[in-house]
Order: C-alpha cells, then structure tokens, then sequence
C-alpha cells in the first residue's frame, strides 16, 4: 500500500484546466520528485496534496484514509507537513522560537499553559537547529537569515512536525550553487522516517536526491517512473528540449 | 516587517555567532527593561494615593479600572491578532449585569458581584467567539472587527431603548459594593482593591502569555495560516483568549459600575470600544505595561488637559495621539523596549534546562 496515492485530480479555475487527470502515488521512505515546464501544474498539484486547494475532480489517499476534503491542520495531524515556496518563518521570533513552535504544536492546552513541555522539547529543538546548522544562531530573530538560511529553518520546522510525508515547493529557489549542495546534504538523512514529494525546477537538484519523478505537462501527467526511465524518456526530453 | 535577511551582518552578530550555542541560550532574550519598568510603576501606583489628594485618587481608580479593561483589549489585539472592536460589550454587560444584580436582588457582595461580573463577560465573549470565530475556516480580520463593532452598537442601542434597563438614563445609584459588613466606596480603599486585582490579573496575564500557549499565540499573530499547517487549532486557541479576555473586561465592567454608582449606555457602545483601542495603540500593543502606560498618560493627558484648555483640549489630545501612531506606530512603549524584548523569547529557564539534562 503505497503512503501517498492521487488519482485522476483535476483542478479548474473558471475557464482555466491547471490540472486535467493528473496522478501521483508515493511509496514509504520514497522520494519523489515533481518537474515540468512553467504551468504544468506542478504547484497546483502540491497544493491539492497540501489542502491548500480542494481538487475539482479526483481523490487523495495518505496512509489509507481519503483525506480530499481535509483541511490542511487536519492533513497536518495525519502526518502531511508543507513547506511553503515562499519562506514563512515568523520573522520577528526567535529561530529557537520558530522551532519550538512547530514541535508544540501537539501539546495539549493545558500543558503548554503551564508550559510543561518545555524543557523536555529543549534537547529537540537544539538538535534540529544543530542538524540544519543553525544553532549559532538559534537566539537571532529569524528576519536577521539570510534567504537559504530562511529555507533551512522553514524545512526544519517542516520537520519538527515529525511527519511521514514531507511537501517540499521549490525549497532552492533562490540559492547559491553552494547552498543548494548543502540542502541536497540535509535532506539526505530524513529519509530513514519520511517521504518526500518536491517540485524543484533544477534539475540537476532533483536528479541527484530523488528515486523516482513524474513530469507533468499542461495539467496531465506525461511520465512516470525511476529517474533513468524519465532521462531515457523521448517525450520528456521533447518537453524540455521545445522549452530551450 | 522584512522577513528577507540581507547576508551582510553587523559585527556584533559575528561575535554573537562565536559563542557556543549553550552560552548563547543563558543569554538569550532574558528581558532586562520590562521588570524594571513594571517594578517602578507598581512602586509609583502604590504610593500615589498617599501623595494625592482625595478627588485625584478618585480619578486614578478610574484610570486603574480602565487599565485593566485596556489588558483586556491588549492580550486580544496584541497577542493574538483579533481585532475586537466591541470590547465595551463585555465591559458594559457585566457592568448592567451587576447594577441589575444589585437593583433587583440587592445583592452587593464582592464575592458575588466580582465573579458574576467576570462571568458574564465570559460567557458573552465565548458566545461571540462562537459566531465570529469558530467556522472550519478561519475568519478575516475585518469580518471579526465588523462583527465585534455591530455587537457593541446593537447592544448600545437595544439598552437606549429598554425600559428594564433604565433606557437612556441607564441605571442610576446603585448600591456600594461590600466586603462582609463594610460598604467600599470610593477613595483610597476602593483604589487599593482595584490595584491588588490588576496587579493580580495582571500577573496572571503574564504568566500565561510568556507560557507555550503565549508563544503559539505570537505565531497566531504573525501568521496564522502557517501555524495551523503545523496542526493548530487555529480556532480554538483565538476562542480561548477572547473568551478570557472578555472575562477580564467584565471583572473590569463590574468594578466600573461599582465605582461611578451607575451604568449608562456608552458603557456598552462604540465609545469605550474604540477608546480603549487608543489607549493600547498610544502605550504599545503586545506588552500589558504599554496597555497600562497607554492609558494612565492618555486619561492623565485628558484630566490635565480639560482643567487647562477647556475648550481645545480634545483638538490637542488628538493631535498628540496622530503624532504618536505616526512617528511611533509601535507606541510609546518602543521609546525604551527593544524589538526582541517587546516580543518576547520563549525558550526554557535554567532551571527547566537543567532539569532536561540527562
């Protein structure tokens, strides 16, 4: 049973079809990776997965129960966590804050009143802002990063979340050569918990972390499969070939 | 608000980043301005009465009242990002809610009045939270300002026009409130009690605030849509400090009505609702002492003011209060509280800390 399952979802906006039938099935511990050219749909279908849009058409399935018409906090507490393609860290809070936030957030009421899950979060959230190296930093507001930096924090809140699939929308966007190494490098490890969808339009960046990709085109999917059997795809290479 | 870092650091950050992680938390954001401040004006608003003549300590009950009914917008607006502009509904309700209780029941107890006024306050604000906050949805910010503003105009113009209430008059001479067998009215005791009961909210407040829940809240604040994708219940948390904070502007109606004798319609209506935005916005939203601050100098500033420039005076005051939200949108707290103090740091203490150690 594969964790993440969309079937034939379609997206309309008045007379606009983003997304025509499109689908999409994610297996455990599996990192998948989402391209197209611009327009493709491939943030439109981030978003259905997300919550953030209700598809027209179509149904999604995360760890066997239909969760189409769940909001994103109920997607969230089901084990779906978002990364936004614009970054939005709290900026006047602390990273430390910012972190603590996320790994809160199922803490009953009463106990965060009283604050009793404080000191035994401590030891997480130091250890995430150590794995995302940002712990130097950890009591700076979060406006004071720089903009990969602002990236690193938002997928360590992500995280935080402990989810079993992670949405990762354009997470380089914006980055230098070197910090998009780095984040390669990140991501690596949460692999051993987690799943991982990403739309990214480098895609070098996509190749070298990904087991499996589906490129989209106008709203239907064109390919799916490993990431050899997609660059050995003669209609893929069209698409990107007609783009440049 | 820039949330876009700009890579180049002044050098104090360079410094600040050679520091190991653990000296950095046991320096952290430890707030150093705020106790002193709250400490002085605690210090000053115990000694007034002593320093002051008998009319003025009258009036600072009134301004201690009011202060307290200002906590209650700040800890709505300025923690939670709800923009309530029909908070008089919560401060007049409870305030006729006792002056009924004492009319129709003679009931003028403390231990009655203060806790039904309280009461009442939260269960209306529970009641209006229902309606404006508790969709699937979040609501907007101006559907929830529109809605608290209608609520407190309809409450204002339903008391103008019913007989039980007393109509335009409102309900006059109401009995003194009484501790056992001594009746409290107006004058340095009734200033002591609304000052132990600020003070004791106040804390309360505080306490609550600089918890866990406080911080979930500054997410709230900051950006609610991102903080429900961690799992919020986004509406929940916004229901739970409107009704607290409608509690405490009733406990504030309650004393209200008490200390002045009667209860008349602006109690409930768009007047006092927007006064008290004033107040938090001149002093500083998102502090408690800025909401104190706010409305001590802007209520002092109207006494002073209408004894010296009879006719102008609330041209001046208007003006100063422009000039104030112009050049100091965050308030007069802003003057002396730095950006990271103002919004507070959540991590563990020490202790706690030390406690988590293996």
């Amino acid at each position: 049973m594969p964790l993440l399952e969309a079937a034939g979802i379609s997206k309309v906006f008045g007379k606009l079809t983003a997304l025509d039938g499109a689908a999409l099935t994610v297996g455990e511990r599996e990192f998948h990776g989402l391209i197209g050219p611009n327009g493709s749909g491939k943030s439109t279908l981030m978003k259905c997965l997300a919550g953030a849009l209700v598809p027209t058409r179509g149904k999604v399935t995360f760890i066997n129960t239909d969760v189409t018409s769940f909001t994103p906090p109920e997607r969230a507490r089901a084990g779906m966590s978002l990364k936004f393609q614009i970054t939005a860290v709290l900026p006047t809070l602390t990273l430390y804050d910012n972190i603590l936030l996320a790994l809160q957030a199922r803490s009953s009421l009463l106990d965060l009143a009283f604050s009793r899950t404080r000191g035994r979060l401590h030891e997480e959230v130091m250890t995430m802002l150590l794995q995302f190296r940002l712990a130097d930093r950890a009591f700076d507001a979060a406006a004071t990063l720089s903009h990969g930096q602002q990236q690193w924090l938002e997928i360590a809140m992500a995280l935080a979340c402990r989810p079993r699939l992670l949405l990762l929308d354009e997470p380089t966007g914006g980055m230098s050569l070197e910090e998009r190494r780095v984040t390669g490098e990140l991501l690596q490890p949460i692999k051993q918990h987690c799943s991982l969808v990403i739309v990214e339009h480098d895609l070098d960046f996509i190749r070298d972390i990904c087991d499996r990709l589906t490129v989209l085109d106008q709203g239907k999917v064109l390919a799916s499969g490993t990431v050899a059997e997609i660059q050995a795809n003669r209609s893929v290479q069209e698409i990107y070939l007609r783009r440049a | 608000m820039s949330s876009t870092g700009t890579g180049i650091q002044p050098p104090s950050r360079v410094i600040e980043a050679a520091r190991s992680p653990v000296m950095a938390s046991a320096f952290a954001g430890r707030t150093k301005v705020l106790p002193i401040l709250e400490l002085a004006l605690l210090i000053a608003a115990s000694i007034a009465p002593l320093l002051l003549r008998d009319y003025i300590t009258v009036y600072a009950t009134r301004v201690l009242i009011l202060c307290l009914f200002a906590l209650s917008f700040d800890l709505v607006w300025g923690y939670a990002g709800i923009l309530s502009l029909g908070q008089s509904l919560f401060f007049g309700m409870a305030g006729y809610g006792v002056a009924l209780l004492s009319r129709d029941f003679g009931v003028g107890s403390i231990f009655a009045v203060l806790p039904a006024g309280t009461l009442i306050g939260f269960v209306a604000a529970l009641l209006l939270a229902g309606f404006l906050l508790l969709g699937r949805h979040p609501s907007s910010v101006v559907f929830v300002s529109l809605g608290t503003l209608t609520g407190a105009y309809a409450a204002d113009r339903l008391a103008r026009g019913s007989h039980y209430l007393g109509g335009q008059n409102g309900i006059p001479s109401i009995q003194p409130m009484t501790i056992g067998s001594h009746e409290l009215s107006e004058g340095p005791g009734f200033y002591y009690l609304v000052l132990a009961i600020l003070v004791l909210i106040y804390l309360l407040s505080r306490f609550l605030l600089r918890s866990q829940f406080g911080l979930a809240l500054a997410g709230l604040r900051e950006n609610e849509q991102r903080i429900a994708f961690f799992g919020y219940k986004v509406q929940h948390l916004k229901a739970i400090i409107f009704a607290i904070s409608g509690a405490i502007a009733g406990t504030a109606g309650s004393l209200y009505a008490f200390h002045e004798g009667f209860v008349w319609t602006n109690m409930l209506g768009v007047v006092m609702s927007t006064q008290v935005v004033l107040y938090v916005l001149f002093g500083g939203s998102g502090t408690l002492i800025g909401a104190v601050i706010g409305t001590a100098i802007v209520e002092g500033l109207s006494f002073w003011l209408s004894d010296n420039y009879r006719d102008i005076w609330p041209i001046i005051l208007g003006v100063l209060l422009l000039l104030v939200i112009l050049f100091r949108p965050l308030g007069l707290i802003s003057l002396v509280l730095g950006e990271r103090e103002r919004v507070g740091s959540f991590g563990p203490s020490l202790k706690e800390k030390r406690n988590a150690a293996p």
